[in-house]
């Protein structure tokens, strides 16, 4: 079972690591153009949350009691509504009106 | 709860940044963006309103079920209306500012989910009067505060309907009607919910009655009057009489708001009927014990208990089988066993910790307002000095030992028994 | 409520669930879940109101004037390890060594004390170059979405001293290891929230 669990955090680093070093190094460099990077930047982000979220937190469908995931659900959707609807709401306010 | 109050503290703490270290989140100047305050606000502030109302909408379904004596209609649907409503809520705060600039398809949208939210309230509503239909129907006060609410917070309902429609919106924003609408939510939603509430566990809570003929003349006074005090209000709002005026010069408003005054002195004799309830209650309170601990033929667990129910609740853990536990028990005949066997109970101790970190939190709330810097960081190193010291503490609970839950228990039933013999 | 909760790396006591006093430190992990996930929800209205914010910069330094690519990737690479040491922490706990717990732990806390030297000297400089938190709307929501997690940082380290302490002086008892499960989640969520500070702070406003 130890060793298990090393291995959980040793691969869940090196995961980290490439997909920290991938951004970085394209912002460093300017290789693809700017939306591209950004692309990659959101994905790599979000795929490094989900390496943290099993590897070291260690969040999967089995162990994990039922309750600490529907929290992370509906923290999810709730995230999405406030983040969405308020950037929905500022941009489209950016567009009519002076602010 | 828990997620809609971080909105509130960004909402907060972001204007304290402006305001005490020159930031410029809501700044006219420098890159500041107002707008974002209302939206912080307001995704905290939408969500809170259903925070006050859920569990009240909770005490009406436990009191309209305890006097119809029948069964609460529909549980399962008043489960998915909550559950329903509790995500909906984050999906509407917008329309508390339609007026603001934003184009047709964002208030569109805010219309749309405000209205959508009104239909799982409207379940509740229908399962109550289905729990009311063909049930025995006893006027104690908290059944008076129930039918009053049902039918006050169904007009309420009916005008946040009205408001979601963005073009009324536009014309009643910051009228009276609005002022009007968010008080029919408010008054018989929240304050008729809890008085309700209190009404009904007092007699649990203190071991003696409440005295109800004043309960029953606060009521009263309470309805009359908020008719009278907020009706007018839509009229006026529809008039176009501004909210949060000082004074004004319309004689025309003038026979509306002397009825809303008239309605607001009803309601200030209904309070002096509630202080009068309690003086009441406490005077009379040794010829009004609660022997039994159930003073209505209550159908849940609470009532099995005495009054005030022990420390451990139960010596025994009861066996559910129904959704109306103790409904079930005296239907059974299981109800009030002298437990055969006891043994200790493992109960939390009390601990000072708590009362003494909202002290603190108290002063340094003053020390904030009033900008005394030492006195806001002593009682913010001595709030966090207290969590460090509580979550030390490795003796939270303290044994009530099986000798003296047997005691504990062997007087309730003997008080029991005696109940029982005198009415046979 | 958790009969289906098997043994879990770095869970302390997921064996023994239904006694009495797991059952208290279960209550506590869900409820201290529960604090991060509204945490979480803080974090996400920040990161908006950075991001509506991104452009307002009202005359003064954008991003990619002040930001240091090197910076920002020597902070990750800190935050990121110490990540991993926790994560040997949390396993040595499991094996009850006391004193690999409390290396492991010092080490994390150099590493994340290494990471709050290096934003406040970041911070410190723009101040000081002009560019502090007053300057604009911008480096308002700039200095405070940063500024929070490193303050939630620097609590973390506070708690990684009291409870190193905790551990020094009572070992590895039940309600010692539940903290220490505790503050393995607290430390793991700052650093996904850093992750979301990367992406969205320091790599687009070089780009």
């Amino acid at each position: 079972m130890e060793r298990h669990g090393l291995a959980s955090y040793l691969i869940g680093f090196v995961l980290a690591v490439i997909l920290t070093a991938v951004p970085f190094w394209l912002v460093y460099n300017h290789t693809l153009p700017p939306s591209r990077i950004m692309l990659i930047i959101a994905i790599a982000a979000v795929l490094q949350i989900l390496v943290h979220l099993h590897f070291f937190l260690h969040i999967n469908f089995t162990t994990t009691p039922k309750e600490n995931l529907t929290a992370i659900a509906f923290t999810a959707v709730l995230i999405f509504l406030m983040v969405g609807g308020s950037l929905w709401i500022m941009i489209d306010l950016h567009q009519r009106m002076a602010i | 709860m828990a997620f809609a109050f971080p909105a509130l503290t960004v909402a907060c703490g972001l204007l304290a940044l402006d305001r005490l270290l020159g930031m410029h989140f809501f700044t006219n100047e420098l890159g500041g963006n107002m707008m974002n305050y209302p939206n912080l606000f307001w995704i905290w502030g939408h969500p809170e309103v259903y925070i006050l109302i859920l569990p009240a909408f909770g005490v009406f379904s436990e009191v309209v079920s305890t006097f119809s004596r029948k069964r609460l209609f529909g549980y399962e649907s008043l489960v998915y209306a909550t559950a329903a409503i509790a995500l909906l809520s984050f999906t509407v705060w917008l329309h508390h500012f339609f007026t603001m600039g934003s184009s047709a398809n964002v208030n569109a949208f805010f219309g749309v989910a405000t209205m959508v939210i009104a239909v799982p309230t409207g379940v509740k509503v229908f399962n109550w009067l289905l729990t009311m239909y063909r049930g025995r129907i006893t006027f104690h006060p908290a059944m008076l505060w129930t039918v009053g609410f049902i039918i006050t917070f169904v007009i309420g309902g009916m005008t946040g309907v009205l408001l979601a429609v963005p073009p009324v919106d536009f014309l009643m924003h910051n009228t009276t009607f609005l002022v009007a609408h968010f008080h029919n939510m408010l008054i018989p939603g929240v304050l008729y919910g809890y008085l309700a509430g209190y009404m009904y566990w007092f007699p649990k809570a203190f071991g003696f009655k409440i005295n109800e003929p004043w309960g029953t003349a606060a009521f009263w006074f309470w309805l009359v009057g908020f008719y009278l005090a907020f009706m007018p209000l839509y009229v006026l709002g529809l008039m176009g009489m501004p909210r949060r005026m000082e004074q004004y010069n319309d004689p025309s408003w003038q026979p509306w708001l002397i009825a809303a005054l008239l309605g607001a002195v009803l309601i200030l004799i209904g309070i002096a009927c509630l202080v009068m309830q309690i003086v009441a209650s406490i005077r009379d309170r040794k010829s009004a014990v609660d022997v039994t601990g159930d003073p209505y033929d209550g159908r849940t667990l609470e009532w099995a208990t005495a009054s005030p129910p022990p420390p451990y609740n139960f010596a025994v853990l009861p066996e559910v089988r129904d959704r109306e536990p103790l409904l079930d028990m005296k239907e059974r005949g299981v109800a009030y066993v002298l437990p055969r066997v006891y043994q200790d109970i493992e109960i939390p101790k009390n601990s000072p910790a708590g009362v003494i970190m909202g002290g603190l939190a108290f002063v340094f709330g003053f020390a904030m307002v009033w900008w005394i810097w030492w006195l806001a960081i002593l009682c913010g190193l001595a709030m966090w000095a207290t969590m460090i010291w509580r979550s030390s503490d490795e003796e939270t609970e303290f044994v009530l030992a099986a000798e003296e839950v047997e005691r504990l228990e062997r007087a309730r039933y003997r008080t029991l028994e005696a109940v029982k013999a005198a009415n046979p | 409520m958790n009969a289906n909760v098997t043994a879990v790396p770095g869970h302390p006591h997921s064996e023994a669930p239904h006694s009495e006093a797991g059952a208290v430190h279960e209550q506590r992990e869900l409820g201290f879940w529960l604090y991060l996930m509204g945490d979480a929800v803080l974090f996400a209205l920040l990161f908006m109101t950075y991001c509506v914010m991104v452009g307002n910069t009202a005359g003064g330094p954008t991003g990619k004037q002040l930001f240091s690519l090197n910076n920002a990737a020597i902070e990750t690479a800190l935050l990121l390890v110490s990540s991993t040491t926790f994560g040997f922490a949390s396993l040595s706990s499991r094996q009850g060594n006391r004193p690999a717990v409390l290396g492991w732990l010092a080490i994390t806390f150099l590493l994340g004390a290494g990471f709050v030297f290096l934003e406040i000297r970041e911070f410190l400089g723009m101040i000081h170059a002009g560019a502090g938190p007053d300057r604009s709307g911008f480096l308002s929501a700039f200095f405070t979405l940063v500024g929070t997690h490193g303050t939630h940082v620097s609590v973390g380290l506070t708690w990684i001293l009291i409870l190193s302490g905790q551990v020094a002086l009572k070992g590895l008892s039940l309600s010692v290891t539940s903290r220490l499960f505790r503050l393995g989640l607290f430390w793991h969520f700052l650093d996904i929230a850093w992750v979301g500070i990367f992406s969205v702070v320091y790599l687009p406003g070089l780009l």
